[in-house]
């Protein structure tokens, strides 16, 4: 039976249990959060995940208005914290402003910008704050941001910062060793990139970091789905999609011209020729992305040991509510956001925030 | 010098073979180190054997946590990240390296370097811990035997 037929037969997902906003749910048995996102993973569903960009700005309102645009669409939103070396909110100060609307965060961690000390303290702020996901990253390199001056510190890299906070997590105590009086109890994640060389390395580094402490995992964008199903046999060979849930980083490509862009500048992404000539082709390269971005979950949803989606829908941040309708990927479920059961009998499959942009 | 580097890594499998041999004959020199005074070794054992040598063929650093055994003769230092469980998700589709376009990634090469070993000598699959910064300059390879007879005595 098809993954996703399986999932079909799965008990409806439940918010019986679900606190005031800002407050933690309770942690269930084998669960190591209070979290929604890994209540949602463990049971069985297709999780999805988006990424929130953090404004330039001091106002909140901004904040909550960007986060609206998903309410009913997404399990957990990914904080940024830096992405491509640029200056924003910090992650933190995203995740403390939405946990407080009750929000599933996920905190991303890049270890470009802060030594040990800063990050097992911001573990703990987060972990207070209600944020019940790490996602711990390298980081890009200072040198592709708006300060290429800046001092790359990069003191521990994305394995050991995984592994110093499930130290802080399961032993509770710092990598100095001195006690925690309560850990920070947070499912933890890392990146995977298999479009990148070395290719047949990728999943034994993907194995390292499960021995690390990741538990999820998302992955760079993917644009070429034969590739992934070859990284995906690899990993289903080594039993490794049985130790930790892999979400597939996809996101809609604005067009051609975006594309061969991103290709040449940003490090990391694979877009092969194949996509640029379809969207060359296509008579609206927008549509046309969005398409290829909805067939990719489609095909996700049916590829054995992949457990969701993350979408990266940078400055089509208005256009995940449909790229989420049109690809099933739900698949009956509704996500919880602020005020659901107040509106769960409307009719309208759009929220209101996205039927605002839509105008 | 680069050009060094990447033949290190080439003969990944001779050099791993010259480390073995010498983390051997420090652990029987050990005991001589120690009644001379380690602190006195130390220093002119790095100044004029390990760290030019060790600069000459792997551009090392000097770290002093050395882990070239276990990243197949590619110093991971030189990767403009430091990161000691890469490669990360920016290398080009060229192998090269994010940061710096012109060099090839130390983690590809590490992992070149890995497949000219055997089986068992292989071990990049084995997570390295947070660096201590403290050792930064101080002999690996005295640490090496150190950490060798311990473990021989355990």
């Amino acid at each position: 039976m098809s993954p996703s037929l399986q999932r079909a037969q799965l008990p409806p997902f439940s918010y019986a249990d679900e606190p005031p906003a800002g407050e933690n749910l309770p942690i269930l048995p084998q669960h190591v959060s209070p979290g929604r996102l890994e209540r949602v993973l463990r049971a069985g569903h297709f999780a999805i995940t988006t990424e929130i960009a953090p404004p330039d700005s001091a106002d909140p309102e901004e904040v909550y208005q960007r986060a609206r645009l998903f309410d009913g669409y997404v399990d957990a939103m990914n904080a940024t914290d830096g992405s491509g070396a640029h200056c924003h909110m910090s992650s933190v100060g995203m995740c403390s402003l939405l946990t407080r609307k009750g929000y599933a965060m996920v905190m991303q961690i890049s270890c470009r910008d802060r030594n040990r000390i800063a990050i097992q303290g911001d573990v703990l702020g987060a972990a207070a704050m209600g944020v019940c996901n790490i996602l711990c990253l390298s980081g890009d390199g200072v040198q592709a941001g708006d300060h290429p001056d800046a001092k790359p510190v990069f003191d521990l890299d994305s394995m050991t910062a995984l592994q110093t906070i499930r130290t802080m997590r399961d032993e509770s105590r710092f990598l100095s060793g001195r006690k925690i009086t309560s850990p920070p109890r947070v499912m933890l994640g890392g990146a995977a990139n298999p479009f990148a060389p070395p290719y047949d390395y990728r999943p034994y580094r993907l194995a390292k970091k499960i021995a690390a402490g990741a538990q999820f995992i998302q992955t760079q964008y993917c644009f070429d789905m034969p590739m992934f199903e070859r990284y995906m046999q690899q990993v289903r060979d080594m039993g490794l999609d049985k130790k930790v849930f892999i979400l597939l980083g996809v996101g809609p490509l604005a067009s051609a011209k975006t594309a061969e862009w991103i290709r040449a500048n940003v490090a990391g992404v694979h877009i092969p020729d194949t996509i640029i000539q379809r969207l060359k082709g296509a008579q609206d390269q927008k549509r046309e992305g969005l398409n290829i971005c909805i067939e990719m979950i489609q095909q996700a949803r049916e590829l054995e040991g992949v457990h969701g989606v993350h979408i990266m829908a940078y400055r089509q941040e208005h256009n995940v509510a449909e790229i989420v309708e049109r690809s099933g990927a739900l698949e009956g479920r509704k996500p919880w956001y602020p005020g659901l059961v107040e509106t769960s009998a409307s009719s309208s499959s759009l929220s209101p925030a996205t039927q605002e942009l839509a105008v | 010098m680069y050009t060094m580097r990447q033949w290190s890594a080439r003969h990944a499998r001779g050099l791993k073979h010259s480390y073995e041999w010498l983390e051997r004959s420090l652990v029987k020199l050990y005991p001589y180190f120690q009644r001379m005074g380690l602190s006195k070794v130390e220093q002119p054992l790095m100044k004029f054997v390990e760290q030019p040598t060790k600069r000459f063929l792997f551009d090392s650093q000097s770290c002093g946590q050395c882990t070239l055994g276990s990243t197949g003769m590619s110093c991971p230092m030189n990767c403009p990240k430091t990161i000691r469980n890469g490669p990360c998700g920016g290398v080009r589709a060229n192998g090269k390296c994010e940061v710096k376009p012109e060099m090839d990634c130390v983690w590809v090469v590490a992992w070149q370097g890995t497949q000219q070993l055997r089986t068992e000598q292989q071990a990049l699959h084995i997570l390295q811990p947070a660096l201590d910064w403290r050792l930064k300059g101080k002999s690996a390879w005295l640490r090496a035997a150190e950490q060798r007879i311990r473990e021989m005595k355990s």
